[in-house]
């Protein structure tokens, strides 16, 4: 077995890559689809590349783990260069995720994100203790979900459990062709926020192809915005990019509004949470609650089930007369985690009226965040911005692409 | 039609099923039920007429149940030698057909498979018969060899049309996670081509057992002699036995094949 295969298992985060004069060209006059690309990729981080369709992105990064072989240049994960390795055991290192997730449709959910595992030749008690770990990784029940079909799944539980399969042989570098491309914006959203989430606990090297900017700020810790035949235009972090656009290539790539997407740079966990709400536990009686609420004169208390997850608001009002904490009050709607953007925040408050619950790992309760916070977050960016007049990409020449 | 059925193989979560579709399932679960029912009266008409039937001397020698026994094990025999050498000539051949390095050649080997179905069965059979019968070849060969040749096509095309049929990029993903080439077509392709296979098998299996008949002129045995014995001697009751029966045989075996493609088919994809 090669070396690399040894790897995954003996480290939490990931490796860097490093790309060195990588060219891709097809024989038959096809032409260049890739010319000369160099980069560096840091261990642990999310780097997206993005540009037009067409520009070489998927062929970039689907070099990487071989499914396209390079004509030239050579290519080194953790040190070690793929072109030494035999194709399928380097794969296998190598997290690999798909729009519309890839499942294999005569597999159960367990079959596939235990497929890699297997390969390597693990046990079967191994497997089944791995794929029941991923799939509570990734928010799905094991016990409802293992021993469906996918297509018994919606498009959003497809793509978590894509990304399951992908983690499954806690491979150090994980590829990501454009993963949420196929689902709605709300499930799309909420898997952008689940991937910040795992990242955070996981901290693996992430290549992550899109052509959604917007998608980019979001996800990357750095952007590679690419050209035709995939020449970097600038390689940066989202808020360089935002400020300063190398060329007007990248400028008109970004788009108008580039002051409110800084916005959706800022995260929940940046700003500071009010921790005052008021929570208890399912199991505990209604009258104790509303002792506590009528001594420090509040009217809201946060119900949390026994993993500290937040489930319903319940008004002191709603304390009479019931038997159980679990019925009583509303069920929250919306929430947002320590990940999601001030964006998403912003409409989860509006959603529930003033304030929003925020959950960190595993979904437990970490604060709420009210309107106000998000207010003072808006106007200290905006004084900032104003502050760089240079930076704004909005200039006369960047109206010039489509 | 089948392949229509099973034609939405993709990762995608199942469209909506159609009007049509249900209709589809609904007349193929009746057949499910009547089809073995009409096939057992039949027989069992034939059986009584055999038992309490008036039968001349001439009759009495083919229409007794020792000697429909014999023929309907021949019968049975020729089919099934006929669908085993089907599914181990058609499914690799077909899969090699699919094969990168296999690609081209599949034109030829189409060609050959339809003229194979569309020459009458009769005619390849009594040709090859006149090709081999001074080799000393059992009359069973040469039977089961031209007939397979004849019900060859279905299962062939059935099992390039199912493997072309897999999603390319559900075998990229297999790619991309690390399966070989080898193990991407027997945990990939083949498996999500059954349906296919399964399909053309049935057709193949109908044309097997209906062929067989013929198997009577080149002295195979089987129903055919009854229904050649009794046409030459102007004997009705055997002729119409003799038919009845091959034609009860393949309404079971069509039957069996509606049961396999239901319930062997992957699971995933029912």
């Amino acid at each position: 077995m090669a070396t690399t295969a040894e790897q995954p298992d003996a480290t939490v985060s990931g490796v860097d890559i490093h790309l060195e004069r990588l060219c891709k060209t097809y024989p038959g006059g096809h032409g260049v689809a890739v010319d000369d690309v160099s980069m560096d990729i840091p261990a642990g981080e999310i780097v997206i590349f993005v540009g037009p369709s067409g520009c070489g992105k998927t062929t970039t990064m689907k070099m990487i783990n071989r499914l396209i072989e390079p004509t030239s240049g050579t290519i080194t994960i953790g040190g070690q260069d793929t072109l030494s390795l035999d194709p399928d055991k380097l794969r296998r290192t190598i997290g690999y995720a798909i729009q519309q997730a890839g499942l294999f449709p005569h597999m159960t959910v367990a079959q596939n994100v235990g497929m890699v595992p297997s390969l390597l030749g693990w046990s079967k008690q191994r497997i089944a203790a791995r794929v029941e770990e991923m799939l509570e990784l990734v928010g799905l029940d094991a016990g409802e979900f293992r021993d469906r079909y996918p297509r018994r799944l919606s498009g959003g539980q497809q793509q978590r459990v894509g990304v399951a399969r992908a983690l499954a042989a806690d491979p150090p570098v994980l590829l990501m062709d454009e993963p949420f491309g196929a689902v709605d914006p709300i499930t799309r959203g909420n898997l952008q926020d689940e991937l910040m989430r795992l990242q955070t606990e996981l901290r693996k090297t992430i290549v992550f192809v899109t052509h959604d900017f917007d998608e980019a700020v979001k996800l990357g810790d750095r952007i590679a915005v690419l050209g035709p035949r995939s020449t970097i235009l600038q390689y940066d972090t989202p808020d360089a990019i935002l400020a300063k656009p190398s060329c007007d290539t990248v400028a008109g790539f970004i788009g108008a509004g580039a002051s409110l997407k800084q916005l959706t740079l800022k995260r929940v966990r940046d700003v500071q949470l009010t921790e005052e709400a008021i929570t208890a536990r399912c199991d505990e009686t209604p009258d104790e609650i509303r002792r506590q609420l009528e001594e420090r004169g509040r009217s809201f208390a946060l119900v949390l089930d026994d993993r500290d997850r937040p489930q319903r608001w319940v008004h002191v009002g709603q304390l009479a007369g019931v038997a159980t904490l679990a019925e009583a009050g509303k069920p929250i709607t919306d929430w947002v985690t320590t990940q999601s953007t001030l964006q998403d925040a912003l409409e989860a408050i509006l959603a529930e009226g003033g304030s929003a619950v925020v959950t960190k790992e595993r979904g437990r309760y970490a604060g709420t965040i009210d309107i106000h916070t998000v207010m003072d977050t808006i106007s200290h960016l905006r004084e900032t911005h104003d502050s760089t007049p240079a930076a704004a990409p909005n200039s006369a020449s960047a109206d010039g692409p489509a | 039609m089948t392949a229509a059925g099973a034609g939405t193989l993709t990762a995608a979560p199942a469209s909506g099923t159609g009007a049509g579709d249900a209709a589809l399932r609904r007349a193929e679960a009746i057949r499910l039920w009547f089809q073995p029912v009409v096939a057992a009266a039949l027989v069992a008409a034939m059986l009584i007429w055999v038992g309490v039937g008036n039968f001349d001397e001439i009759e009495a020698q083919t229409a007794n149940f020792p000697s429909i026994g014999r023929l309907a094990l021949e019968h049975i025999e020729l089919s099934l030698m006929i669908t085993v050498i089907v599914l181990l000539v058609a499914v690799p051949l077909g899969t090699a057909l699919t094969r990168r390095w296999g690609k081209p050649a599949a034109p030829l080997f189409l060609a050959i498979a339809n003229i194979g179905q569309a020459a009458p069965s009769i005619g390849v059979l009594v040709l090859f018969y006149l090709a081999v019968y001074q080799a000393g070849w059992s009359s069973f060969w040469i039977s089961v060899l031209p007939i397979a040749l004849y019900a060859l096509l279905p299962v062939l095309r059935n099992t390039i049309l199912g493997i072309q049929s897999v999603d390319a990029a559900l075998l990229e993903a297999g790619r991309g996670i690390g399966m070989s080439r080898p193990l991407v077509l027997a945990r990939l392709e083949l498996p999500l081509a059954v349906p296919f296979i399964l399909a053309g098998l049935r057709t193949s299996l109908v044309l097997a057992v209906g062929s067989a008949t013929l198997a009577t002129f080149v002295g195979g045995g089987g129903f055919g002699e009854m229904i050649d014995t009794g046409y030459k001697l102007s004997r009705t009751p055997v002729l119409v036995i003799g038919a009845v029966l091959a034609m009860a045989l393949a309404l079971l075996i069509d039957w069996l094949g509606g049961l396999a493609e239901r319930w062997i088919g992957p699971k995933g994809l029912r």
